[in-house]
C-alpha cells in the first residue's frame, strides 16, 4: 500500500508496510500514482506529453528497483502474526495509579468528572498502593522496565501516599531486578519546592496541564470558586520545567471547538519557556458546544502545518521546541510487534481504582461494563482481556484500508468505545487528525533528514 | 537514484523486535489517545 502527498513543497511517497520514506520528483509521483493500475507502456504514453521518454523510463526502472530492494509497494506480511495475538502473553508492564479520585481545580471538560469518575471521592491508600505495586511485579514476568503512573483527579492531593510508594517500590526494585519508572501528571496547583526537588530525584516523567493562553486556559481550567487557575500554576511550572533540566516532560494541553487557533496556545507557551509540549483535540459529546466540528477540520490541519513549519524554523534558529504528536524516529522507531500490537489498554497497561479495582486503562475507569478483577485476585474478567488482546489495527475494520495503520497501531480503544460504542470501532474525526499529523511529522522527517540537501 | 530520494528507515521484519521493553503507548504525554510512531524502541542491541 502506498500514501502519497505534497506537503511544504515535498512530494513525499510512504510505503506502508515497510515503513519507507521517500521523496520524489514531480514525474517520480506521477509514475508511482499510475503505477499499479497500468503497464510501463501505459505510463510511458500517459505522461509523454508532458515528460522527455527517456525520463520516463528511467523513473520506471528506479520505481522497479525499489519495489524489487521491498521499499515500494511491499505486500502486507504482518497480518498472520496479528491474529496471534489472542495467544499472546498476560504480562503487565504498566499500570496508572488513580491515587485520588478527588481535585482541587473543576475543569468543566474534564473526562473525569473532576476526578471522581462518576463516583464519590476517594484517596488510594499506601496499603492498596503497595498492593498494587506487587502485583504489577508479580505480573510482569521478565520485562524490566515497569512503568507506573500517578494519576488521579490530582496525585498531589495524596502526594504523602505517592512518595510512600516511590520509596516501597525503589526497596524491592533490586531483589525483583526491576526498574520502576514512574510519571507524574499534574493540575499544578500543590507544585512547590519540595515536589519539585522530589519529582526530579524520582520521576522519569512530569506531566503538567496547561491549555495555553490564559484566556483559553482560564475558560475551563477554574477552581470550585469558578476563578481561573493560570495565574497560580504558570509561575510553578515554570520553575517546575526548567528544573527538570535534561529529565522528561510535557505540558499537555487541550484544545477545542472554541480555539482552533490552538498553535497560538502553543506558541504561547513556547513564549513562557517550555520546550516539551503535547496539545490534544477534546474528546466529548457531539452536541458538547465545545466539540470539534466539521468546520473546524480544515482549520485544524491548517494548524498542524503552521506547527510544523515554525517548529522547522525554530529548530534552524537554534531554539527548537518538541511536540509530541511530531516526535517520530524513523530509523530507530518501534518494531512491527509494537507498531500492530494496539495501546496496551486491557493487556499490559491497566488502571488501578483508589480502592483496587482493575480495569482497561484510565479511560474506562467507573464504568462498571470494563472492571477486570482487582489487584488481590488479578485479572478475573478474562474475557475481557481477549478482547483487548485483539483491539489492534488487523482487528479493526476500519482501519483495513488505512495507510497510517503502522504509525497508528489502530489508535485509542477508549475514544473508540465512545465514538462507536465499540472497542473495536475507531473515532473517525480523530483518524482523519491522526492522519494530518503523521503527514506533518514525516514531512519534518524529510525536510531534516533529506541526504540531498547537502549535496 | 534521480527522480526517488529514499530515507533511513528502519526495517520492518518480523525476526526482530518484540522483546516488550518500551513503554505502553499511552504512557508520557497523552493520555487520551495514542499513536506508536512517537515510541522509542528500548532494545539498543537492535
Ligand atoms: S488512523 Fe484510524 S483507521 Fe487509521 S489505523 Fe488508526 S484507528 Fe485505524
Ligand atoms: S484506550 Fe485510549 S486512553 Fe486508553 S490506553 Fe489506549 S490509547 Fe490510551
Amino acid at each position: 500500500m502506498i500514501h502519497q502527498y505534497k506537503l511544504n513543497g515535498y512530494n513525499i511517497v510512504l510505503d506502508v508496510f515497510s515503513g519507507s520514506v521517500h521523496v520524489v520528483d514531480d514525474l517520480g509521483y506521477e509514475v508511482i500514482a499510475l503505477y499499479e493500475k497500468n503497464t510501463p507502456e501505459e505510463i510511458v504514453k500517459n505522461l509523454a506529453d508532458r515528460y522527455p521518454e527517456s525520463e520516463i523510463r528511467d523513473c520506471l526502472s528506479d520505481v522497479e528497483e525499489l519495489k524489487s530492494a521491498g521499499k515500494l509497494f511491499t505486500e502486507d506480511r504482518f497480518k498472520p502474526i496479528s491474529f496471534d495475538f489472542k495467544k499472546r502473553s498476560n504480562v503487565i508492564k504498566a499500570l496508572c495509579l488513580h491515587v485520588a479520585h478527588t481535585c482541587n481545580l473543576n475543569c468543566s471538560y474534564c473526562f473525569a468528572s473532576q476526578g471522581k469518575y462518576n463516583g464519590e471521592r476517594a484517596i488510594m491508600s499506601f496499603e492498596v498502593g503497595r498492593r498494587a505495586l506487587d502485583f504489577l511485579v508479580e505480573n510482569s514476568g521478565k520485562r524490566r522496565n515497569l512503568e507506573v503512573d500517578f494519576f488521579g483527579g490530582e496525585p498531589l492531593m495524596n502526594w504523602q501516599v505517592v512518595k510512600d510508594l516511590v520509596a516501597y517500590a525503589r526497596s524491592i526494585e533490586k531483589e525483583k531486578n526491576k526498574n520502576f519508572r514512574f510519571t507524574l501528571t499534574t493540575n499544578g496547583v500543590l507544585v512547590d519546592d519540595e515536589v519539585i526537588e522530589f519529582a526530579n530525584r524520582e520521576m522519569s516523567n512530569v506531566v503538567m496541564s496547561i491549555d495555553g493562553r490564559k484566556e483559553v486556559h482560564d475558560r475551563f481550567r477554574v477552581d470550585y470558586a469558578g476563578k481561573g487557575s493560570y495565574d497560580n500554576i504558570i509561575p510553578k511550572f515554570q520553575k517546575f520545567a526548567e528544573a527538570r533540566g535534561d529529565r522528561s516532560y510535557y505540558v499537555r494541553g487541550t484544545y477545542t471547538h472554541l480555539n482552533t487557533d490552538f498553535t497560538e496556545d502553543l506558541f504561547h507557551l513556547a513564549d513562557l519557556g517550555f520546550t516539551e509540549l503535547s496539545m490534544e483535540p477534546v474528546v466529548t459529546a457531539p452536541d458538547d458546544p465545545v466539540a470539534l466540528t466539521e468546520e473546524d477540520f480544515p482549520k485544524l490541519c491548517e494548524q498542524y502545518e503552521i506547527l510544523a513549519k515554525d517548529m522547522l524554523r525554530r529548530k534552524k534558529d537554534g531554539k527548537p521546541i518538541t511536540f509530541y504528536h511530531y516526535m517520530i524516529d524513523l530509523s530507530h522507531g518501534p518494531c512491527i510487534y509494537k507498531r500492530i500490537s494496539g495501546c496496551g489498554s486491557g493487556t499490559e497497561y491497566l488502571a488501578v481504582t483508589p480502592w483496587g479495582d482493575l480495569y482497561p486503562c484510565h479511560q474506562f475507569v467507573g464504568d462498571e461494563k470494563y472492571k477486570m478483577g482487582d489487584i488481590w485476585q488479578g485479572v478475573t474478567n478474562t474475557e475481557l482481556r481477549d478482547e483487548f488482546k485483539l483491539t489492534n489495527v488487523y482487528a479493526r475494520p476500519d482501519c483495513e484500508n488505512c495507510w497510517a495503520k503502522l504509525y497508528c497501531s489502530g489508535g485509542c480503544a477508549a475514544n473508540a468505545y465512545h465514538a462507536t460504542g465499540d472497542i473495536r470501532g475507531v473515532y473517525e474525526y480523530g483518524c482523519r487528525l491522526f492522519k494530518k499529523r503523521m503527514e506533518c511529522a514525516i514531512m519534518m522527517q524529510v525536510a531534516e533528514n533529506m541526504p540531498s540537501s547537502a549535496e | 537514484m534521480k527522480h526517488i530520494i529514499t530515507l533511513d528507515t528502519r526495517e520492518m521484519n518480523e525476526a526482530n523486535g518484540g522483546c516488550g521493553e518500551c513503554q505502553t503507548s499511552c504512557q508520557s504525554a497523552c493520555k487520551t489517545s495514542c499513536g506508536v510512531a512517537n515510541q522509542k524502541c528500548e532494545n539498543t542491541a537492535e
